[in-house]
């Protein structure tokens, strides 16, 4: 069995601070890490390799820092990792993202499943998942809790808003992972040294993965980040210091005032 | 010149923070308490092999050598000294003692499963009757067929009542004393004879265990001598070394942590309408703390460097005595600071300041006591310019 896991370098937000003057993030000296459902991703790849055997690949499209990603996914117990790194892949929106990703699942070919993080902590949009399988043709479960594979199908547990529903697909199939599926493991001791002195990882450019440098990237990118700001701060409020009964019912009436209620 | 750490390493400090920050911190406060070894945390660790990280893959170690042991050492030291004591007398003693001077079939024997973490490991040296005086031992060890006969008691020996491997110094010919009649074994507590006496209470690291130990006619099998017969000084000496090191990384850890936590207190509270930080009084403590801890910084990560590259002469031991007096003094000095910042807040248990300060004062005492270690730093420089001190 075959096991593709798309994973993602990006900046800690915990650790994020906000430059006051720009309103935009201060990415210097700020750690960069696998997203966290990244990790929850790769984390359920390898169990299912330790109950039933896989062959575990890790894939990720990033400038050459990503590297330390993959070596990270490689002491977590994944088999072998791909870096797509080339100047032209830069700039790339999410659907580009996604068509480069294809591009390079289908150079790794004869795959089973493709596990994807359900969103990024950077970008936040849970696109590039879904997009990936709709490049590659192949049906997508997201938000996915818990799955099983059996013979040629997977079945997997999708989170929805109050409760969950069991979809059934035919492999290959990919599947989004959300945090709630499992406690990713943390790198052993002994894996952080083989992954970084004995292990490689393979990169691949555009032509390896027989791209055109005019229709990936930026020139790929059907759409364009105009500009990134955050919001204007909220208003302070008003806080009654009031008994709790006296205040809700001031509230409700205002509530009902401006006919929010 | 180069002062960065490769990526390996950061990873690794990485790793380690996360692990101490998730799985060792949230204990630190009860098994203080309770005076209770974590033992889930020690599973834990020893699934991520940080329970032999210095030692070679071959053996079962993370192959992280001595600079990646230090970093352990300084991020576990940050949250919790009894957790990072449990961890550091079982790999960077015990098993560090079989690793420097075991045959082959020892460390296949012995360390694979210490570095695995598999069985937990203790260092046997002192005695009631020989604490700094160590060349005074007299625990006797005498041959019978392909035994030897252990006979004697050691006290305060960390792990001592949870290990199932320890290395015993013993003396083989009274005679000779420390120049030749004093050998180090491999004792495994299953041996018939070896029994684990009282758990000590102690003031700090309560979540460490200290026993005393005896030997009743204890036998050990002849292929247990560990280094050379009669050598066992030099032995001991040599773990006793890189130990010394680690203890410096543990105080660098355990020093960033009050410098840090005293810099978050001041920064939040208020007296006289501001936040204590804007009291000078208060700003050259911080400041003072910050110089030694980068000058400790410095010399630890150098000297583990020295480690790494094989470069553990004579110069190295001075080095590695300086690590551990220096690591001691600067933490204690510290976390001194780090209470007083507190005020009264540094002295209620609800706050892990004062749990840092009993922890931290064990420091310069064991492993060699301050005392020693400046003894061993001048005998050190005199011999270099050729004065043999008596």
């Amino acid at each position: 069995m075959k096991i593709i896991v798309t994973i993602k370098q990006v900046p800690d937000t915990n650790e994020v601070k906000l430059d006051r003057r720009t309103g935009t993030l201060i990415r210097e000296g700020v750690p960069s890490i696998i997203n966290p459902e990244d990790k929850n991703a790769l984390e359920a790849a390898l169990q299912h390799k330790e109950r039933s055997g896989a062959h575990v690949v890790a894939l990720s499209m990033g400038p050459p820092q990503a590297e330390d990603a993959l070596r990270e996914a490689l002491a977590m117990g994944v088999d072998e990792v791909i870096l797509l790194s080339d100047r032209a892949f830069a700039g790339a929106d999410t659907w580009s993202t996604a068509a480069t990703l294809g591009m390079a699942v289908q150079k790794i070919a004869d795959y089973d499943l493709i596990l994807a993080g359900r969103q990024a902590i950077d970008g936040d949009t849970a696109q590039v998942g879904p997009q990936l399988a709709e490049y590659l043709g192949i049906p997508q479960i997201t938000y996915v809790r818990e799955f099983f594979i059996a013979e040629d199908t997977v079945r997997a547990k999708r989170a929805i808003e109050d409760g969950y529903e069991e979809l059934e697909a035919p492999l290959p199939a990919l599947l989004t992972i959300t945090k709630d599926a499992n406690d990713a493991r943390y790198p052993s001791a002994g894996g952080i040294m083989r992954a970084y002195r004995q292990q490689d990882v393979t990169i691949w450019d555009h032509q390896a993965i027989g791209a055109d440098p005019e229709e990936v990237g930026l020139k790929g990118s059907p759409t364009q980040v105009k500009r990134s700001f955050t919001p204007p701060p909220k208003e302070p409020g008003e806080k009654l210091q009031v008994p709790p009964a006296e205040a809700a019912r001031d509230i409700v009436a205002r509530l009902k005032s401006s006919n929010i209620i | 010149m180069d002062f960065s750490f490769p990526k390996e390493y950061e990873l690794l400090r990485r790793m380690v923070r996360d692990f101490a920050q998730n799985e060792v911190a949230p204990l630190a406060e009860e098994i203080d308490r309770d005076e209770r070894v974590p033992w889930e945390t020690i599973k834990k660790a020893a699934k991520l092999g940080l329970m032999g990280v210095p030692f070679p893959q071959e053996y079962g170690g993370a192959g992280a050598g001595e600079i990646g042991y230090c970093i352990l050492m300084e991020e576990i030291n940050k949250v919790c000294g009894s957790t990072a004591t449990v961890i550091g007398a079982h790999t960077g003693i015990a098993a560090m003692a079989i690793y420097l001077d075991g045959t082959d079939e020892q460390k296949k024997k012995y360390l694979t499963p210490l570095a695995r973490g598999e069985k937990i490991g203790a260092f046997a040296l002192t005695e009631p009757n020989a604490g700094s005086d160590a060349a005074s031992i007299q625990t006797r060890a005498v041959r019978d067929g392909d035994d030897y006969v252990l006979n004697g008691s050691k006290l305060w020996i960390t792990n001592g009542d949870i290990a199932g491997i320890i290395s015993v110094m013993a003396v083989t010919d009274p005679a000779l004393g420390a120049r030749g009649g004093v050998t180090a074994f491999i004792v495994e507590k299953e041996f018939p004879g070896f029994i684990v006496g009282t758990r000590e209470e102690k003031m700090g690291i309560r979540g460490s265990s200290t026993a005393e130990l005896f030997f009743e006619d204890c036998r050990v099998p002849k292929e247990n001598v560990l280094g050379q017969f009669g050598a066992g000084f030099l032995t001991f000496m040599k773990s006793l070394d890189i130990g010394r090191l680690s203890l410096g990384a543990g105080g660098l850890g355990a020093s960033q942590a009050a410098l840090d936590m005293s810099m978050d207190f001041a920064k939040n509270r208020y007296q006289f309408g501001a936040p204590v930080a804007h009291k000078q009084a208060i700003q050259w403590m911080i400041a003072d703390m910050a110089t030694e801890i980068e000058a400790l910084r410095s010399l630890i990560y150098r000297t583990a460097w020295m480690v790494d590259i094989g470069k553990t002469d004579r110069e190295f031991s001075t080095l590695a005595a300086i690590c551990k007096l220096y690591g001691s003094e600067v933490l204690c000095r510290c976390v001194d600071k780090a209470v007083q910042i507190h005020g009264g807040m540094g002295y209620m248990k609800k706050y892990p300041v004062e749990r840092m300060y009993r922890d931290a004062r064990i420091t310069r005492i064991f492993e060699g006591t301050n005392e020693i270690q400046r003894d061993v730093i001048a005998r050190n420089l005199f011999r270099k310019i050729g004065l043999r001190i008596r």
